[in-house]
């Protein structure tokens, strides 16, 4: 990577949730690290300054879960593609699941994911080790070099491990190494088959549904095995309020766990499906108000503490089906920060928490030193004007994916400068 | 920030009208007011006389050429479709998809851009998948009109159409009637859109009968249903008694234990019919699994109407494909390019 310059932030309202600073002033950066913030520090010397006033300016987005699809799904999108934008969406670290192919079970594959992300040099990528071999759910990988390997955390992507046996000696393995499970909880019986939320939706459409049950037993048989192992497990992406309270029942205890959810889960509901809409076919499915709500309440309440993309680009032909044909997921890289600051407009969380959920929290969850803006750590940093807006369309997404069901709706907030370890790798104003 | 999503009715409705509120695709009930489902019965009543006419043909569809695309078989509904077409005068292509192109991998996409290229005119479609008519509809050329024969479990509404023609023929009209619809609603296409159309047409009451492995989640406040597990209660005053046919699958699927305990509890007995009105009709899409869904002295009996229900079809299918392609016409001519002549409407 070519040396980092001397950077100046002028003026900006910078906020460090981690440190819980809020308020106006300069942040300055060199070789590639937080050098200082107010005064420069002495015989600075920027090689460029960057005006933030009126602007928002605080640390790179950290995102637990993006796929970048590569290796094994390049006609969908690459690392190169995805982390062009993920830097469009103030994103520096961002987390992949391993369902890749083949797989994230060996060195090999994520040191060439590591690899061709430090190639481009667009965003920190971490990718997520295979809990098991194959993702087959029935032999445990070789975590240990795994986690040589640069992987943070070991995760079966949304594949339920069915034989609870196999996952109560995978996270056992997994916690000899320190190491956080990613799981996706989900009783695969129960959801197997089922396209969309079991309710109403599902039964006007006529489609096959995934009911809640799905989810609240999965989250009781890994917070029962959680609980019996001593294991650190991470919940990826809850989608219903009875896994919500049980996982606050959880955390009340002390167990270590901890959950994520997407962003567009604390918008959308299964509503978003009339017309057999493909781009609202995702996993965990939209569900209802209720849940949405309990989702929010969750989130404002700190039980979860990070809220995520879970980005899945798609070719466009991947949607062009008859509903129960296409492929799940929607792209949503560059929707992340936008959908949570319009929870800070609907009073859901302040500011500095909702910069907390896409910042410090993920990255305490990765065990990784960023997400934060103290002096002498990494200089990733997001400057984003709160007030722009724009329209999600072709015209304005950077990632190759244009599967989502936000496609023509207004956000406000966008990102108009990012640096990745002290360089500027977007420019709003370049593009 | 993030509008409301329209919903499924106003979707469908935009989707199936044109600007004026004609009707250009025929994909499902939803999102089709009163008027228009009135519209189409009597349509169709003009059309049961063309049966009884020496020559059994008007020339509505003259020179338009129908496919009709089945992607799962059926020889009953592709036949009656076929009918109905050649009856209007279109000529009429028959594709079994099932065993041709995408077996060889070909998309539906695919297809649907093959066929338009021989200038199809409108697409009968017959799909496994819940939402293919839509998808269809949304992709097709402009000038091409798509009639939904069932696609999954979503809709299967000349079925549904049929079914209220025989209902109005006997009982005059939809107000205050009670109608009972019994079996596998879970799973069954024919049900929703009898449903819808019975809710839209203004009945009192729809009733679903079955046990709760075969009743959709939700399905009082998503269909505007009121659901019943015990059979006689939900028979008691009914002037409707709508069968549906039960899949085998159920039982291998886990959904019922056998057929024998199906019947013994939602099989329909002479018995349990003197629980409805004195003048119920019974009603089956077909084909009927004597001994399963009823016993066969009711089949038979002198309410059933079920072999109205086949004669039905070929009429209400020929009004919708007829109107389908008269908005077509109003199309092609808007858009400046040579459609037939009206002919005189039947």
């Amino acid at each position: 990577m070519p040396d980092s310059p001397a950077v100046s932030i002028r003026g900006g309202r910078v906020i460090d949730p981690a440190a819980g600073l809020d308020e106006v002033t300069d942040l300055h950066l060199a070789d590639g690290a937080i050098a200082g913030l107010g005064p420069p520090p002495a015989d600075f010397e920027p090689q460029r300054i960057i005006d933030a006033t009126g602007l928002v300016v605080c640390p790179g987005l950290v995102d637990l879960s993006a796929r970048l699809r590569q290796p094994g799904c390049e006609h969908k999108a690459t690392v190169a593609s995805e982390t062009r934008a993920a830097a469009a969406a103030g994103i520096t670290t961002l987390c992949c699941p391993p369902d890749t192919l083949p797989p994230v079970d060996t060195p090999a594959v994520a040191q060439l994911i590591r690899q061709l992300a430090e190639e481009r040099g667009h965003a920190r990528v971490l990718p997520a080790g295979a809990l098991t071999r194959g993702l087959d759910g029935e032999q445990i990988s070789e975590m240990a070099a795994l986690k040589l390997a640069g992987c943070p955390v070991m995760s079966n992507a949304d594949r339920p491990v069915r034989d609870t046996r196999v996952l109560r000696r995978a996270l056992e393995y997994a916690s000899t190494y320190g190491l956080c499970t990613f799981l996706h909880p989900a009783d695969a019986y129960l959801s197997e088959g089922g396209l969309v939320h079991e309710g109403r939706m599902a039964t006007q459409l006529g489609l096959p549904g995934i009911p809640e049950a799905a989810e609240v037993l999965g989250v009781a048989r890994d917070l029962a095995l959680a609980e019996q192992t001593g294991a650190r497990v991470h919940f990826r992406g809850l989608s219903t309020g009875r896994a919500t309270a049980m996982l606050a029942e959880a955390r009340s205890r002390r167990l270590p766990v901890s959950a994520d959810v997407a962003a567009h889960q604390l918008w959308l509901t299964e509503d978003a499906l009339a017309g057999f809409n493909a781009d609202a076919r995702l996993i965990p499915p939209l569900r209802t108000a209720a849940d949405r709500d309990a989702l929010r309440a969750a989130v404002a309440a700190g039980e979860i503490t990070a809220i995520c993309s879970d980005h899945q680009p798609h070719e466009p032909d991947a949607k062009l089906n008859p509903f129960p044909q296409t492929a799940p997921g929607m792209s949503a890289l560059e929707t992340l920060l936008p959908l949570v600051l319009g929870l800070v407009r609907e009073g859901v969380l302040d500011l500095c928490d909702a910069l907390a959920c896409i910042t410090c929290h993920p990255a305490a969850i990765l065990d990784r030193p960023v997400g934060r803006l103290q002096v002498g750590a990494v200089a990733d940093v997001c400057v984003f004007d709160p007030e722009a807006r724009w329209v999600v369309g072709d015209d304005t997404l950077v990632s190759r994916g244009r599967n989502t069901p936000l496609r023509g709706a207004e956000m406000t907030g966008r990102v108009r400068f990012t640096l990745f370890a002290g360089q500027v790798v977007f420019d709003a104003a370049a593009v | 920030m993030i509008p409301n999503s329209p919903s499924q009715p106003a979707q469908a409705a935009a989707l199936q009208l044109d600007a004026d509120g004609n009707l250009k695709h025929f994909l499902t009930l939803d999102g089709l007011d009163r008027a228009l489902l009135t519209d189409i019965l009597d349509r169709a009543e003009g059309f049961l006389g063309v049966a009884q006419q020496a020559v059994k043909k008007v020339p509505l569809c003259r020179g338009k050429i129908i496919a009709n695309l089945f992607f799962e078989t059926s020889t009953r509904t592709r036949t009656t479709f076929e009918l109905a077409a050649k009856r209007l005068s279109a000529d009429v292509l028959n594709l079994n998809i099932s065993t041709s192109a995408t077996a060889k991998g070909e998309t539906l996409l695919d297809t649907l851009r093959n066929l338009e290229a021989m200038h199809v005119d409108m697409f009968v479609v017959r799909h496994a998948d819940s939402g293919a008519a839509h998808f269809i509809a949304t992709h097709a050329a402009p000038s091409v009109a798509v009639i939904n024969a069932g696609d999954g479990c979503y809709a299967h509404p000349t079925q549904a159409m049929l079914d209220m023609f025989t209902i109005r023929a006997h009982k005059g009209g939809f107000a205050g009637l009670t109608v009972a619809i019994i079996g596998d609603i879970l799973h069954s296409r024919v049900a929703r859109s009898q449903i819808t159309a019975l809710n839209t047409l203004g009945v009192a009451e729809v009733r679903v009968i079955g046990p709760s492995t075969l009743i959709p989640a939700r399905a009082q406040q998503a269909l505007g249903v009121r659901v019943f597990h015990d059979l006689r209660a939900g028979l008691r005053g009914v002037d409707v008694i709508i069968l549906l046919r039960l899949q085998h699958e159920r039982m291998t699927g886990g959904f019922l234990p056998s057929e024998h305990e199906y019947f013994h509890l939602f099989g329909l007995t002479e018995k349990r019919l003197s629980l409805a009105a004195p003048d119920v009709i019974v009603m089956h899409p077909g084909p009927i699994n004597r001994g399963v869904e009823m016993d066969s002295s009711v089949a038979d009996g002198e309410r059933s109407v079920i072999l109205e229900q086949v004669s039905n079809g070929l009429a209400v299918r020929m009004a919708v494909m007829s109107m389908c392609i008269s908005t077509q016409n109003l199309w092609l001519r808007a858009a400046g390019e040579t459609a037939p002549a009206e002919a005189a409407d039947a």
